[in-house]
């Protein structure tokens, strides 16, 4: 009986696909791929770890070649974000790919390679009093590769701004084998098309990260975070919009709210204590209309907690335009009810930010109308609304990145152009990509 | 051009269809002078519809096209092409919607730079991007070119400021690229678009972040006896964790030029650092007397802090006017725009002065030292025989002298026609052929801009090859860009 692998390469094929791909990492690098592998039910055959970006490269050549569908991963922490792999043979971890190749703290940038994860990085940066702006979740085993496949961020974005405001600099494995760099080392440049912005959010359909290199700034002299809770939507709403429209300038504005608690407002200042303290005093006099509460010392960790409750639930990214962050609560509010489900959501005052929606024992099929719902609220305003996390049984009925909009078609020229076999991560992107 | 062509254009803009030669020259070039072609036609929509319907002819027929803004650019992007037509977005020149709870504001891509910070102002806001040309510099020009300014080093570049755009595509079609809000599932398509110079369609609207005004600005001056004194301070600031909104440096030939130019009152030295700190109060006074002591530690002898707006002007009057002042001690100049790592620049301005030399050429400098951008600025006289080809000669070797430090040829001003065959040098060949995917995309006929950036034009159906590691590498010069 003629078996076939979940792409359709037959299996003498890859058979010797595996044994290329033996010899170019080392057996000791590739493994069978166990249940705990598959990636929303897609179940691959392989696990294989390339030791270098050259390793990256000709892997993909080999998997392209043979007609293998490829899974880039890294620390496996976001692997079920996107839509259901159409297909998947092998998983290329980078997790090897896993050093800090260059501190130039007298230029206050960094070479570090796709498998490193955040954490590592920052303690390599700290040693001259430097970080990487960038506060996404779980930063213990999400990797470089992985945060940037996801444009993954949090708080400090509010002052920062996300990743394509800090990348200057990557190595993309194409699925042919290509290894290209783009960018450079430098802060300012503006050679050639800005290929590092491209591929940071592009969750590996372009090409798998090898190496990125990213501007960074100093870790700050002092730091005070002021917490306020709000009588309602109105007052929280009030307050954030002061703050936003003042000469403040916050490494962190946040807004918690749930079902069964009023809004609270988190609010961070960084540099000078002198400067530090000025702006705790005027933020707390525009607070007049809020009641200031003790900061907790994990507030800055609300979008990693958000993750954890009941199930089952739907963890979704939503996108907005900041002013209207007071009608979305009271949408979310109504939208829930409605559907009897519980929510709890953190949003940052630039205008993104993370719902979850707990079903509290009911069926898992209440939750596709209930995300309709919000989505359409929200498109039809110019945000956004992306499932993360759900039951597969929720993927099945919508797709988890909402309306591509009429750039679709260029989106999809691009992928024909950079991966046009689809090997990599075939299906899981916007619009089917 | 064919007369039935013309005729499909001028159904489209009437009047406004340039093709008499006289007038046509207006459009020769940009702001880089040197390079000079005439169009075929220049056509002066007033609509993004009229675009459209322009681009969609060109498509038919395969004409290419050159959208041009102000045409103040400085590397040839706007140049027409042979054989082709300018597409001037002057007469979209409106500020559509100013959104100030939301910090937004959406331009057609005529308007002017700096009349998007007027129009905000009031509010409290600006719009942080500010080349020296930002009085008559458009924003589409700034789109496409990903243009910086004095204050990127803090607010960043056009890019960090465009959150959408409408776009016109090369084949005619109308996409919209990005939102109002920020991370748009998908692609990030405004990412790879802006910088593009012109080469994936023409942008009709540009939504643009607004930043509120800081509660002060401090502008810092201090006088050093050489341009290493004065790096070393910029180091200082640096190490001390500070992120100043500017950090401009400027050596004793540009200062007597500025001098002589707008008379800025700026003290005859070897090096002079200009440090400007906003925020809160109570944040830039504590700093700014840190920098004040960095810099005397440095060597400084004079240090002046201008508070007010007005003294802020004047100090940067000089610097603003830095490139246009060279007329003044010099016939001819060259502008050249290179970026290095900014720990690289006191071996870089000695090397550059030690090549000035050799090549008997005076060379200034005007840099923008926190990020490393250098302006050196080739003087020549074109009446003297063989001075002209060695001043091309020394801009071009700076260039080579920066991508051997690591860095860029280009910081703000874009590759466009003058420095595509850099590229080469800069990028190995598997680098361009990946980044011409993007063009193949977008543009698979070559029509927007064709023949810029890149050093050639891709076969859009072929693919790139596998990695070959670049000469540089492999001689050890450079390592990973």
């Amino acid at each position: 009986m003629e078996t076939r692998s979940s792409s359709g390469a037959s299996v003498a094929g890859s058979e010797a696909a595996w044994s290329d791909l033996r010899a170019i990492v080392g057996a000791e690098h590739m493994r069978a791929a166990t249940p705990n592998d598959a990636v929303d039910g897609v179940q691959p055959q392989m696990v294989v770890e390339p030791g270098s970006p050259d390793e990256v490269a000709r892997v993909l050549k080999t998997a392209s070649a043979a007609g293998l569908q490829v899974l880039p991963r890294g620390g496996a922490t976001k692997m079920e974000w996107g839509n259901p792999p159409r297909g998947g043979d092998l998983i290329l971890s980078t997790l090897r790919l896993n050093r800090v190749v260059e501190h130039a703290w007298g230029d206050m940038t960094a070479t570090v390679e796709a498998g490193c994860t955040l954490r590592r990085l920052q303690q390599t940066l700290a040693e001259h009093g430097q970080r990487l702006a960038l506060d996404p979740l779980w930063p213990d085993k999400a990797t470089i590769g992985g945060i940037l496949a996801t444009n993954d961020s949090g708080p400090l974005r509010i002052r920062f701004g996300s990743l394509r405001d800090l990348i200057i600099g990557m190595t993309l494995a194409l699925a042919d084998g290509t290894l290209a760099k783009s960018g450079g080392k430098v802060v300012k440049n503006v050679a050639g098309y800005d290929l590092p912005k491209l591929a940071t959010g592009s969750l590996g359909t372009l090409g798998i990260i090898t190496q990125a290199i990213f501007r960074l700034h100093p870790i700050p002299r002092e730091s005070r975070t002021l917490s306020f809770s709000a009588s309602d939507n109105t007052a929280m709403n009030a307050l954030v919009l002061a703050i936003s429209d003042s000469a403040l300038v916050p490494t962190g504005l946040q807004v918690c709210a749930a079902d069964t608690s009023l809004p609270e407002i988190d609010l961070r200042f960084e540099g000078t204590g002198a400067g530090c303290d000025a702006q705790v005093s005027q933020a707390v006099r525009l607070a007049a209309g809020c009641r200031q509460i003790e900061a907790q010392p994990d507030v800055w960790n609300a979008p990693v907690v958000l993750w954890d409750g009941h199930e089952p639930s739907v963890v979704c990214k939503f996108t907005l335009l900041p002013a209207s962050v007071k009608t979305f609560f009271a949408k979310v509010r109504g939208v829930a009810e409605q559907a009897h489900l519980r929510w709890r959501l953190v949003a940052q005052a630039v205008g993104v930010g993370c719902l979850r929606l707990e079903g509290d024992g009911a069926a898992p099929d209440v939750f596709p109308s209930a995300i309709m719902e919000l989505r359409q609220d929200l498109e039809s305003h110019g945000g956004s609304l992306v499932v993360l996390r759900c039951p597969l049984v929720v993927k099945s009925k919508l797709d988890v990145w909402g309306s591509p909009g009429d750039a679709l078609p260029v989106m999809k020229s691009v992928k024909a152009q950079f991966d046009p076999a689809g090997v990599l991560n075939p299906g899981r992107f916007i619009g089917g990509i | 051009m064919e007369a039935r062509i013309l005729d499909q254009f001028r159904a489209v803009v009437g009047r406004g269809l340039i093709t008499e030669p006289s007038q046509l020259h207006t459009y020769e070039c940009d702001g880089l002078t040197n390079l000079r072609v005439l169009p075929l036609a220049v056509l002066l929509p007033k609509s993004t519809a009229e675009v459209q319907a322009i681009v969609r002819i060109c498509s038919r027929e395969k004409i290419p096209f050159v959208a041009r803004g102000s045409g103040t650019g400085l590397s040839g992007g706007a140049l027409p092409i042979e054989g082709g037509i300018v597409i001037s977005l002057a007469r979209m020149n409106r500020i559509l919607e100013v959104d100030i709870p939301n910090a937004r504001v959406v331009v057609e891509p005529g308007a002017i730079n700096a009349e998007v910070t007027q129009r905000v102002a009031p509010y409290g806001f600006f719009y942080a991007p500010d080349p020296s040309s930002q009085s008559v510099c458009s924003i589409g020009g700034n789109v496409a070119e990903n243009s910086g300014g004095a204050h990127c080093l803090k607010y960043g570049f056009t890019t960090t400021h465009v959150l959408g755009l409408e776009v016109v595509l090369p084949d005619g079609s109308l996409v919209h690229l990005g939102s109002r809000a920020v991370d748009r599932p998908g692609y990030d398509l405004p990412g790879v678009f802006v910088g593009s110079e012109g080469t994936l369609g023409i942008a009709t609207k540009v939504v643009l972040r607004i930043v509120k005004k800081p509660e002060v600005i401090q502008t810092l001056l201090a006088a050093f006896n050489s341009t290493n004194e004065a790096g070393a301070a910029v180091s200082g600031i640096i190490a001390a964790g500070m992120l100043p909104a500017a950090i401009e440096m400027m050596d004793n030939l540009a200062i007597q030029a500025a001098e002589a130019s707008v008379h800025a009152g700026y003290p005859n030295c070897g090096g002079l650092l200009l440090v400007e700190l906003d925020g809160p109060a109570a944040e830039v006074e504590h700093l700014m007397e840190q920098v004040g002591e960095i810099c005397t530690q440095c060597g400084a002898w004079e240090i002046r802090v201008a508070q007010s707006e007005a003294e802020r002007a004047v100090v940067w009057k000089g610097r603003k006017a830095a490139f246009a002042a060279m007329g003044r001690i010099s016939p001819n100049y060259l502008v050249q725009d290179g970026v290095i790592p900014r720990t690289a620049l006191p071996k870089v301005l000695s090397e550059i002065e030690r090549m000035g030399a050799a090549a008997g050429l005076r060379v200034a400098n005007v840099f923008h030292a926190g990020d490393g951008n250098l302006h050196p600025l080739v003087l020549y006289d074109v009446r003297v025989p063989g001075q002209e080809d060695r001043a091309y000669e020394l801009s071009v070797n700076i260039l080579r002298l920066c991508i051997e430090c690591g860095g860029s040829i280009t910081g703000e001003h874009g590759v466009g026609e003058e420095k595509k065959m850099m590229m080469s040098e800069m990028f190995s060949e598997p680098d361009l052929e990946t980044m011409q995917l993007v063009r193949c995309a977008f543009d698979p006929q070559h029509l927007s801009n064709p023949g810029k950036v890149f050093p050639r034009t891709p076969l859009c159906a072929e693919r790139a090859g596998p990695y070959q590691p670049h000469p540089l590498e492999t001689a050890g010069v450079a390592q990973f860009f």
